[in-house]
C-alpha cells in the first residue's frame, strides 16, 4: 500500500493511503475525541465530536475524511473548541452522570472526552436544562442491562447489530428530544429478534449497555469455545481461579473476534454448583435410582464419596472381569483429541475391544463413508496458527467461506445452531455469493436466499439427484474434469433416468422451474460450497443423502475446492473424536481396523496384538447390552439415557448392563444407572486440541485449577490403564500424547486422485403419515442451546424459548387448537405433552418441535441408516390432541 | 378483515425498500393507525428489519401506532388561542372526557390532541372535532360538545 506523509499537530506521519484522519491519528497514539466511531464499523460521522481543523481553517469530521498527501491537521484549536464544546456539553446534559457508580467507570468514552476537554460537569448541570424524566432500565436480558439514561445515541449498537451481528434487532426510534434506541415496538430486548450475542454491549462507549456480573480478569488464557463445532477462538479472563470474562479472539480466522451468546455468556457451567467434585461409588443395590447429594451419608441412590485411589482400584478390579467384546467404551465429542486418542487406545489395547463409538453415531456418521469414498479424508486439516502440529496434520489450506460464489445449505438452521458461521454466510451473500437453501420450514437464511427450496421432509435425495439431472442434461457439468478425474460417469448418468423432473416434482413438491434454476445457479457459480446438517444425516437414508451431495459437487468440479463439502458438526470436537479413531471400524486417521497394513502398523506402535474384527456402533452396542452380550459400559462425557431413541430400550439396556462407569462433569440421566461416577475436568481446566467442523486443529490452554477433585479424562484413563497393568499409558502431559497420536495418523495411505460418482435410488422416508398420524414432526434448536452445558447456565435457560411445538395456523384450526394451548403429541411409539405455538412460517402438515431435554426421543423408534447405523431422528409421524378432551375421557 | 385489507394494499406495491413510507401511509389511511402486526408484515414485504419499520413509523408525526378515536379532538394552542383561554378549554375537555393529551379512550370514542395552530385565529380560542372547527370557545361551550365520560367530571 502506498504511503503518504501528513502532519498532525507538528508531528510528521507516514500514513496509509485511504485511511481516515482519525484512524491515522489513533494508530500514532494521537487522541482525537470521538464517540460514534468504532474501528470495526463503517464511520457514521454523526456525533460531530471528532472534528479537526485543516490548513485552510475548514473543520471536518476526522472519522470520515481520508488523509491526503501533505495534509496539515490540527486536533485542537479555539475554532474546534467553539464548535465541539457545546456539542459535548449537550450530550453530557442528557447523560446520567453518576460516574462513581457506573460499571463503565474508567473505560467510558464520554469520561475520556470530558477529561480531555476539561469540562466541568457541575457547571453543566447548573446551566443546562437536564432531562425531566428518568427512563426505566431494560433488565429483561439475563446477560446485560440497557440503561437509556446513559445512552449518547452514538448509534454504535445499532450499526453493530446491522453490520456485525446482521440481525438489526434495534434502531433509532422517535425523534428530537425523544430519540432513543429501541427494539420493535419499544419492547424489552428479549422480546425482539435480539440473539443476545453481546456484540453491541462490548462496543458501547458508555454505560448504556453493560454486561452483568463481569469482573476484571487478572490474566487471560487463549482457548476455544467448547459449545458447537464452529470452534470460535476465545480468551478466558481469570480471577481467583474463576472465569470472570470471555472475549472473542480477533486474530482467530474462524470467528474474527465474533461470538454468539453461548460463547460469550455461557461459560458459567464450569463453575456450576452441580459439578461433580469427588468420585462416587454405588453402595446400595437400587440401580435406576437417581444419585443425589449428600453423598457422605450414602445419598438417596446409595452413592458414597470415595478417594480417587479407591475409585480407580474398584473400577480396575471390576473391569478385569470383562474381556474383549464384553465391554464397550463410549467416548465423548466434548473431549480433546488427546483424550479421545487415549479413550480408543484404552478400549483397544487395555480391554481388547473395538466397541468404541461416540454420539457422532447419532447425528453425523453418515458422512464418513461417502467422504472417504470420494477421497476426502475427513478432518485433520492444517491448523490455523499452530505451525508445529500443522506439518503432520497437513492436508490442504482452508479457503475462507467468504470466497464461495455459491452456497448451498441443506438440513441445517445455521443462524440458530451455528451463529458465527451464520454471520460468515450472510457476509458472503452480502458480497455477492448466490445462496440456495433447502429446508422444509422457513429459517433466517431462507429470507436472504436466491432460492428457497421447500421439499417435503425426507425427499432431499430426489431433489439433489433432480438437480444433477438438470446439470447433466443441460451439459452444465465440467466435462474436462469428469473425463480426467472421475470414475463411472456413464453408470451415474443412467441412474439419473430415475429422476426425470416430473417425478422429482411430484416427490418433493417443488416446481421444476425452481429445481432447474437452482441447478443452474449451483453449476454456474464457482466455487460452490455445500453445508449440511442433521437434516441430511439423521435419516434412514443419511449416507445416500451425503452421496447425493457429493455427486452434485463432483459433477460441477466444485470438489476441487477445499470448502466444497462442509458437514456441520454440532459438538466442538465431534470431528476430532472421529479422526482420533473413536469409531468401531477405524483406527486413528481412518485406518480400517480390518486392514492388514493398519493392523501391522498399530501392533508395532502399541506393542500388543489387536482385535482385527470391527466393533459395534453405539446403536448396536445398546442392542448387544440388552441381549447381554456386552456386560460393561464405560461412558465418557455422554448422556446416552436421554440422547438416544427408542427411549425405553436405551433405559432397559443401561439397567441390564452389569457394570457401568459414568465419567462426566455432571450427574446426568445416565448416571442413574452407573456403578461408579468419576468427576471429569472441564475444557478450561486442561490442555489439548480440538478439531472444528472445518477441520482446523486448535489448542486450548489450562486456565483454571481443576474444580474439586475432578481430573482431565486422559489422566483418569491413563491411571486406570496402569492399574490394569497395561503399558503405553505413561504420559506426563497432553503434549506427549499429541506427539504419539501424530505418529499414529502419519503415513496414512495416499489420498485417492480420482473421484467416483454414486448411482442412487430414491426411497420414500421410512416414517409415513396415515389417517391416524397425519402430521410430520421435525425438530429445530434454539440459539441459546439446550445441552448438558447450557442447561447449567441460568441465563441461557432463561433465554430459551420454552418448550413449544410450532404448528401452522391451518392445521391448528383443523385440530381446534389455539395459540399457547397445552397439547398432547402422539406418535406410533409414545406421547409427550407440550404447548402449541401457531406460526405461519411452518408449512401445513409439518409440526416443528424445539428439542428440550431430548423429549422428542420419547416419540421415536427410529429406523437405522444401513451403512452408518445412524437413526432417523428428524421425522416422525404424529397426531396432536387437545389436553382438555383428554381430561374428559 | 384487517388482514385482507393489508394483503390488498401490499399487493398494489412491489416490495421495494423505497416504498416503505408510501405503504405505511396507505395502511394508516385504511386502518386509521399502524397496528404492530401490520408493521411486521410490511417489514417482511419490503425486506427491511422490523426495527427499521418501527424507527420510521415512530419518527414521523403523521404515523400513529395506536388506534384513533372516532372523534378526533384537536385543541388549538396557538398564540391567539392561548391568550384567549385555550389552557382553560383544554383542561375542561381533559376533565370532561377523562383523557390526557395524546390519549385515546378505551371505547375508541375520543382521541385528544393539541395542535399549534388550526389557522383561524380570528375565531380564537377554537377546537376541531374531526373536520369541524368550532370557534369562540368557552369552557361551557366546550363541555356541551361532549358527553360526560365515565370517570370524567361534570365541570362547572
Amino acid at each position: 500500500m502506498e504511503k503518504i506523509s501528513i502532519r498532525i499537530d507538528d508531528q510528521d506521519i507516514l500514513a496509509q493511503k485511504g485511511a481516515t484522519i482519525l484512524e491515522v491519528a489513533l494508530a500514532n497514539k494521537i487522541y482525537i475525541p470521538h464517540l460514534c466511531y468504532h474501528p470495526d464499523l463503517k464511520p457514521a460521522g454523526s456525533c460531530r465530536v471528532c472534528l479537526v481543523e485543516l490548513e485552510n481553517g475548514q473543520l471536518v469530521t476526522s472519522c470520515r475524511t481520508p488523509v491526503k498527501d501533505g495534509m496539515i491537521i490540527k486536533t485542537s484549536s479555539p475554532e474546534i473548541d467553539k464548535v465541539r464544546r457545546p456539542v459535548v456539553e449537550m450530550i453530557i446534559a442528557n447523560h446520567h452522570m453518576d460516574c462513581k457508580n457506573c460499571a463503565k467507570k474508567g473505560q467510558c468514552g464520554l469520561q475520556r472526552i470530558m477529561a480531555y476537554m476539561k469540562i466541568d460537569k457541575k457547571r453543566i448541570q447548573q446551566t443546562l436544562r437536564l432531562p425531566e424524566v428518568e427512563l426505566p432500565f431494560d433488565e429483561s436480558n439475563p446477560f446485560f442491562i440497557r440503561d437509556h439514561n446513559k445512552c449518547v445515541l452514538c448509534g454504535i449498537c445499532v450499526r453493530t447489530c446491522q453490520e456485525i451481528a446482521r440481525v438489526s434487532a434495534i434502531d433509532f426510534a422517535g425523534r428530537g428530544n425523544n430519540t432513543r434506541i429501541a427494539a420493535f415496538g419499544d419492547k424489552p430486548i428479549t422480546q425482539s429478534k435480539c440473539v443476545s450475542c453481546g456484540e453491541c454491549v462490548i462496543r458501547c462507549p458508555v454505560g448504556a449497555l453493560v454486561v452483568r456480573n463481569i469482573g476484571r480478569p487478572e490474566r487471560e488464557f487463549k482457548s476455544i469455545c467448547p459449545y458447537c463445532g464452529v470452534g470460535c477462538g476465545i480468551y478466558l479472563g481469570i480471577k481467583d481461579n474463576e472465569i470472570v470474562s470471555v472475549r472473542g479472539d480477533s486474530e482467530n480466522a474462524v470467528n474474527n473476534g465474533n461470538l454468539c451468546v453461548k460463547g460469550r455468556f455461557g461459560m458459567g457451567f464450569v463453575h456450576s454448583t452441580d459439578r461433580l467434585k469427588t468420585p462416587l461409588i454405588r453402595q446400595g443395590r437400587g440401580k435406576g435410582n437417581p444419585p443425589s447429594p449428600p453423598f457422605s451419608k450414602g445419598g438417596q441412590g446409595g452413592f458414597v464419596e470415595v478417594s480417587w485411589d479407591e475409585a480407580l482400584t474398584f473400577v480396575a478390579r471390576k473391569l478385569k472381569k470383562y474381556k474383549g467384546d464384553e465391554i464397550a467404551v463410549i467416548a465423548s465429542t466434548k473431549c480433546t483429541n488427546e483424550e479421545n486418542y487415549i479413550a480408543q487406545k484404552f478400549a483397544r489395547v487395555v480391554m481388547g475391544s473395538n466397541n468404541i463409538d461416540t454420539s457422532v453415531r447419532l447425528c453425523y456418521s453418515p458422512m464418513i463413508a461417502p467422504l472417504r469414498d470420494i477421497g476426502i479424508w475427513v478432518g485433520c486439516d492444517s491448523p490455523a496458527e499452530d505451525s508445529e502440529i500443522s506439518s503432520d496434520l497437513l492436508r490442504q489450506n482452508l479457503e475462507q467461506i467468504e470466497q464461495a460464489a455459491c452456497i448451498l445449505v441443506t438440513g441445517a438452521n445455521i443462524t440458530l445452531s451455528y451463529p458465527v458461521l451464520g454471520l460468515k454466510i450472510k457476509k458472503a451473500v452480502e458480497s455477492g455469493a448466490r445462496l440456495l437453501v433447502i429446508s422444509p420450514h422457513e429459517n433466517e437464511l431462507c429470507r436472504i436466499a436466491d432460492i428457497w427450496l421447500q421439499p417435503y421432509p425426507g425427499t432431499d435425495l430426489a431433489l439433489l439427484m433432480g438437480m444433477c439431472n438438470v446439470i447433466v442434461e443441460g451439459a452444465l457439468y465440467d466435462d474436462a474434469f469428469v473425463e480426467m478425474y472421475c470414475n463411472n460417469f456413464e453408470e451415474f448418468r443412467e441412474s439419473l433416468d430415475d429422476f426425470p423432473l416430473g417425478r422429482v416434482e411430484r416427490i418433493t413438491g417443488i416446481s421444476r422451474d425452481l429445481i432447474e434454476e437452482s441447478a443452474r445457479i449451483y453449476a454456474g457459480n464457482k466455487p460452490g460450497a455445500i453445508f449440511w446438517g442433521t437434516g441430511i444425516t439423521q435419516s434412514a437414508h443419511g449416507t445416500d443423502n451425503v452421496y447425493a451431495l457429493a455427486n452434485l459437487s463432483i459433477l460441477t468440479a466444485n470438489i476441487k475446492y477445499s470448502r466444497a463439502l462442509n458437514p456441520l458438526l454440532g459438538q466442538n470436537n465431534a470431528l476430532g473424536a472421529c479422526d482420533m479413531g473413536c469409531l468401531p471400524n477405524y483406527f486413528p486417521g481412518y485406518q480400517p481396523v480390518d486392514s492388514k497394513d493398519a493392523q501391522v502398523k498399530f501392533r508395532s506402535l502399541w506393542g500388543r496384538e489387536l482385535n482385527p474384527e470391527p466393533g459395534l456402533t453405539l446403536t448396536e452396542i445398546l442392542d448387544a447390552t440388552l441381549e447381554g452380550k456386552i456386560k460393561a459400559l464405560y461412558i465418557i462425557g455422554s448422556n446416552l439415557a436421554s440422547n438416544i431413541a427408542p427411549f425405553k430400550k436405551v433405559h432397559a439396556a443401561l439397567k441390564k448392563a452389569k457394570f457401568v462407569v459414568s465419567q462426566d462433569m455432571f450427574l446426568n440421566e445416565t448416571a442413574k444407572y452407573a456403578h461408579v461416577i468419576l468427576p471429569a475436568a472441564s475444557f478450561a481446566e486442561k490442555t489439548g486440541t480440538f478439531i472444528n467442523t472445518e477441520g482446523r486443529v486448535q489448542r486450548i490452554q489450562k486456565a483454571l485449577k481443576a474444580i474439586g477433585d475432578s481430573r482431565p479424562d486422559w489422566e483418569i484413563l491413563c491411571e486406570l490403564a496402569k492399574r490394569l497393568k497395561s503399558e503405553g499409558f505413561e504420559f506426563e502431559n497432553t503434549e506427549d500424547i499429541l506427539s504419539k497420536l501424530l505418529e499414529a495418523i502419519k503415513d496414512v495411505p495416499e489420498v485417492k486422485r480420482r473421484f467416483s460418482f454414486f448411482p442412487l435410488k430414491y426411497r420414500p422416508p421410512e416414517e409415513a403419515t396415515d389417517i391416524d398420524y397425519p402430521l410430520i414432526l421435525t425438530t429445530e434448536r434454539d440459539f441459546s442451546g439446550d445441552g448438558v452445558m447450557s442447561e447449567k447456565v441460568e441465563g441461557l435457560k432463561g433465554l430459551r424459548m420454552k418448550d413449544f411445538i410450532y404448528i401452522n395456523p391451518k392445521d391448528a384450526a383443523d385440530f381446534e387448537i389455539e395459540d399457547g394451548e397445552p397439547i398432547r403429541v402422539i406418535s406410533r411409539h409414545g406421547a409427550i405433552e407440550s404447548g402449541a405455538r401457531l406460526r405461519g412460517t411452518t408449512p401445513a402438515g409439518l409440526v416443528v418441535m424445539n428439542l428440550e431435554g431430548e423429549k422428542v426421543n420419547k416419540l421415536l423408534n427410529p429406523v437405522l441408516d444401513e451403512e452408518s447405523k445412524t437413526p432417523e431422528m428428524k421425522m416422525c409421524a404424529i397426531r396432536i390432541e387437545k389436553m382438555k378432551t383428554l381430561k374428559k375421557k | 378483515m384487517e388482514e385482507e385489507l393489508l394483503e390488498d394494499i401490499l399487493a398494489s406495491f412491489k416490495g421495494k425498500r423505497y416504498e416503505l413510507v408510501p405503504i405505511l401511509q396507505e395502511v394508516q389511511d385504511n386502518l386509521g393507525y399502524l397496528p404492530e402486526k401490520a408493521m411486521l408484515d410490511i417489514a417482511r414485504f419490503v425486506g427491511v428489519p422490523e426495527s427499521h419499520v418501527y424507527s420510521v413509523a415512530s419518527f414521523y408525526a403523521q404515523f400513529r401506532l395506536l388506534p384513533l378515536g372516532r372523534k378526533r379532538v384537536a385543541v388549538c394552542r396557538g398564540t391567539a388561542c392561548h391568550i384567549r383561554g385555550a389552557p382553560q378549554i383544554l383542561s375542561t375537555i381533559v376533565k370532561t372526557i377523562d383523557l390526557k393529551e395524546g390519549e385515546t379512550s378505551d371505547d375508541l370514542e375520543y382521541t385528544l390532541e393539541t395542535v399549534a395552530c388550526i389557522g383561524c385565529c380570528a375565531l380564537a380560542p377554537c377546537i376541531r372535532i374531526n373536520r369541524e372547527v368550532s370557534g369562540d370557545m368557552t369552557p361551557e361551550k366546550a363541555k356541551g360538545l361532549f358527553l360526560v365520560k365515565e370517570g370524567g367530571e361534570d365541570v362547572e
